[in-house]
């Protein structure tokens, strides 16, 4: 964090998480009805009403549902009334919670919702995020995001920083992790299959998923009167790269490390990293760019290789961060976020318990 | 902590029109920051994040194009948010940049809203699929018409009052040079006798569909010592939102536009708002708007606004100047009108808004709404910094 020379900020913490089973498709629900039972569940967990919510922030992207003003509707099933104080981020989650963070950091209020969902499944992804490039240039020869994870897998190949065989084992893992988790969408052995783009073959790419997430913060005294072990959010940073792949070095990301070191990530060892890594080798750039060894446990949600309903996945990290610090399997624990091509922007956030 | 106060030292803007096929996307944000990062006397290098607003990413046909903007806009390096509430996106997106100067997370923060509605089309874009949403009724002014009426029906205002806004405003466009609108053979009998669109909301009535860009610069008390111009300080600001639809809404009075300006108001320790606010630059998409808001904003009792807009209370001379720039009626792209409205107001405080200038405007009013009037932003700025 940037600047701070007078009274030290408040302390903020995630005081409470909530995701769906991510599904492969869910065209027996809206978007509303797949948030409802999230919103509810997370309020739920803290006894709070919507009423009592200082401030509500989310993430969420039209292009997925195909129409314009997607998240209107959803406001509608948080229940806006009397209204509320409320935003919007045409982004992942995680970057809702940052604006959430922000505003409790005003102290205008103590308690923060945040929630975003993501329906892949009316389109098709692949189709739908090269809408994301460059309109005039780029965008009209349609690469999609599996090519453009596939340059930058070779890339890494070809510098030497990883190969298929790495890059399978990274798929394994992800997926034998996932085994433990009810919310994942592939879980157990799956075989790392044939090649999509090469390299990369279906076990090294997401599973195409809708789904959604909820999050509760609160500040200081409230956080501990709502959760018996406040996940506190110890620094958090985000970063944007160069939108061209061509002036990027794809096998590195300067804008992860230096929104870790911002968040204070370096400062001391963390024992839980949840990356946001949709491809198992934008997982080798990630750790590379954390500087996380073998003693650190990797998302052992199984990550987004297990499940990445677009918007939600990266509040997802946040969320299973913070839940492993709210039950006592961490102590310290760093969660990534990332949006664009080939890990164009990241966050970090690094979430502390309180010592035992 | 108390917070920290947030000044708006840069604004830039581009001169609205229907299409500017001389730039690209890129090319016409990076036209408003680059004025804004002038007007402050800052370069690139002095930003430490960019807040980015625009209305639905279906407007142009660009996913997030935020991220393709992120080299036009000197972001590389830095945080970029991408905020997205309907049309009072650029007003939240201005709240959201005064935020992370509030809460000392940065100094200095561009804030840039934009719409190139000529890259697409917007009516397209508004067109929701049935089995999501009742339709839009032909676009904005047939959702917004019945609540017109209900307007006129409650208040009892007679029926030439919206004229008289488009008038003032549309003359008032042809003192701010970046408003799109010129029209300099407008008269009075030119807008009633315009084809009528949606009963009773008439062709003259409507705002024009515009590309545009607006950017301002906001820093922190170093910050504001170091400009070279007169800042515009924030004393309140606020958002609210209420569902689209349901039963008891009332569409004429928002109770989320009334509970927004309650807590700018409270902030600033405006107690009576006709009184204590100079000029007002409010979110007026079809002419009938006016009244309306003024009624929501406090400034009027209910069924009142009418008799302020008639009495000419809110022309540029008038003792409650609204929409000195000509407003959205002569300026709309849409994802930056919000902005514009705060970006106009702290103009009128620093003293910088050239012909549309209200003489001692001290304390400014802007606001923007959008969806079916369930989302709101308002800030109110100041020529003198905050007591606190």
């Amino acid at each position: 964090m940037t600047g701070r020379n007078t009274p030290g900020p408040r302390d903020i913490a995630v005081v409470a998480f909530a995701q769906t089973g991510h599904r492969r498709s869910t065209e027996d629900s809206s978007e509303v009805e797949m948030l409802m039972p999230v919103l509810h569940e997370v309020l739920a967990r803290t006894g709070l009403k919507t009423a009592d919510i200082g401030f509500t922030c989310s993430g969420s992207s039209d292009y997925l549902a195909g129409r314009a003003f997607s998240f209107t509707l959803a406001l509608d099933g948080v229940g806006a009334w009397p209204p509320i104080s409320e935003s919007h981020v045409e982004m992942d989650g995680a970057w809702a919670l940052y604006e959430a963070w922000t505003k409790l950091l005003t102290e205008d209020t103590d308690t923060a919702l945040v929630y975003s969902y993501g329906k892949c499944s009316p389109g098709s992804v692949r189709d739908v995020l090269t809408r994301q490039l460059d309109p005039y240039y780029v965008a009209p020869l349609w690469p999609d995001s599996v090519a453009l994870a596939a340059l930058q897998a070779q890339a890494l190949m070809d510098a030497g920083h990883t190969d298929e065989a790495a890059l399978a084992a990274v798929g394994a893992r992800s997926r034998a992790d996932a085994a433990a988790n009810p919310y994942a969408q592939l879980k157990g052995r799956v075989p790392q299959g044939d090649y999509v783009v090469r390299p990369l073959r279906t076990g090294d790419c997401p599973p195409v998923g809708d789904g959604a997430a909820a999050v509760l913060l609160a500040a200081g005294d409230r956080a501990r009167d709502l959760c018996e072990r406040p996940a506190w959010i110890r620094g958090i940073d985000h970063r944007v790269e160069a939108h061209s792949l061509g002036v990027r070095d794809l096998t590195d990301s300067p804008s992860t490390r230096l929104a870790a070191e911002r968040a204070g990530a370096f400062e001391r060892p963390v024992d839980t990293a949840e990356l946001h890594a949709p491809f198992s080798s934008q997982e080798v750039v990630l750790r590379r760019a954390l500087r996380l060894d073998d003693s650190v446990r990797v998302n052992p949600s199984g990550g987004a290789l297990a499940a990445n309903p677009v918007m939600a996945a990266g509040l997802v990290r946040i969320g299973e961060a913070a839940a492993r610090v709210h039950r006592g399997d961490s102590d310290r624990a760093l969660a990534h976020a990332t949006s664009g091509p080939c890990l164009q922007q990241n966050l970090v956030a690094v979430l502390e318990g309180d010592p035992r | 902590m108390s917070k920290e106060p947030v000044a708006v030292t840069g604004i830039g803007q581009t001169k609205h029109v229907a299409a500017r096929r001389d730039v690209s996307i890129a090319g016409l944000v990076r036209e408003a920051a680059t004025r804004a990062l002038h007007d402050a006397e800052l370069t690139w290098a002095d930003i430490d994040a960019v807040v980015i607003g625009k209305a639905p990413d279906f407007f142009e046909g660009v996913m997030m194009p935020e991220l393709y903007l992120a080299d036009a806009l000197g972001a590389v390096g830095k945080p970029m948010l991408r905020v997205h509430t309907a049309g009072s996106v650029g007003g939240s997106t201005a709240l959201v940049a005064a935020n992370l100067i509030a809460a000392r997370v940065h100094h200095t923060v561009l804030t840039l809203a934009f719409e190139k509605q000529s890259e697409s089309n917007a009516m397209w874009g508004l067109s929701l699929p049935i089995p999501f949403q009742q339709p839009l009724l032909a676009g904005a002014g047939g959702f917004f018409a019945p609540h017109v009426r209900a307007y006129m029906r409650r208040s009892g205002a007679p029926d030439t009052i919206g004229a008289l806004v488009a008038y003032k405003d549309r003359r008032n466009a042809l003192k701010n040079p970046y408003a799109h609108l010129h029209e300099h053979d407008i008269t009075l009998e030119k807008v009633v006798a315009s084809p009528m669109l949606w009963d009773p909301i008439r062709y003259s009535e409507t705002c024009p569909s515009s590309d545009g860009a607006c950017a301002m610069v906001l820093t922190d008390r170093t910050g504001a010592a170091r400009a070279p111009r007169p800042p515009a300080w924030l004393h309140g600001g606020a958002m609210r939102s209420e569902p689209t639809l349901f039963a008891g809404k009332d569409f004429v009075s928002p109770r989320a536009g009334q509970d927004c300006a309650a807590d700018v108001y409270r902030q600033a320790g405006i107690t009576d708002p006709r009184r204590d606010i100079d000029a007002v630059e409010m979110y007026v998409p079809f002419s009938w708007y006016e009244p309306m808001w003024l009624e929501n904003l406090g400034f009027a009792a209910p069924g009142e606004g009418w008799k302020l807009t008639e009495a000419g209370v809110t022309a540029l001379d008038g003792d409650l100047p609204v929409n000195m720039s000509g407003g959205v009626l002569s300026a709309n792209p849409i994802g930056a009108s919000g902005m514009i409205r705060f970006a106009e107001a702290a103009l009128q405080v620093r003293g910088r808004a050239g012909d549309h200038q209200v003489d001692g405007a001290r304390r400014a009013l802007g606001h923007a709404y959008g969806g079916g009037s369930q989302f709101f932003a308002m800030w109110l700025v100041g020529s003198e910094p905050p007591d606190s």
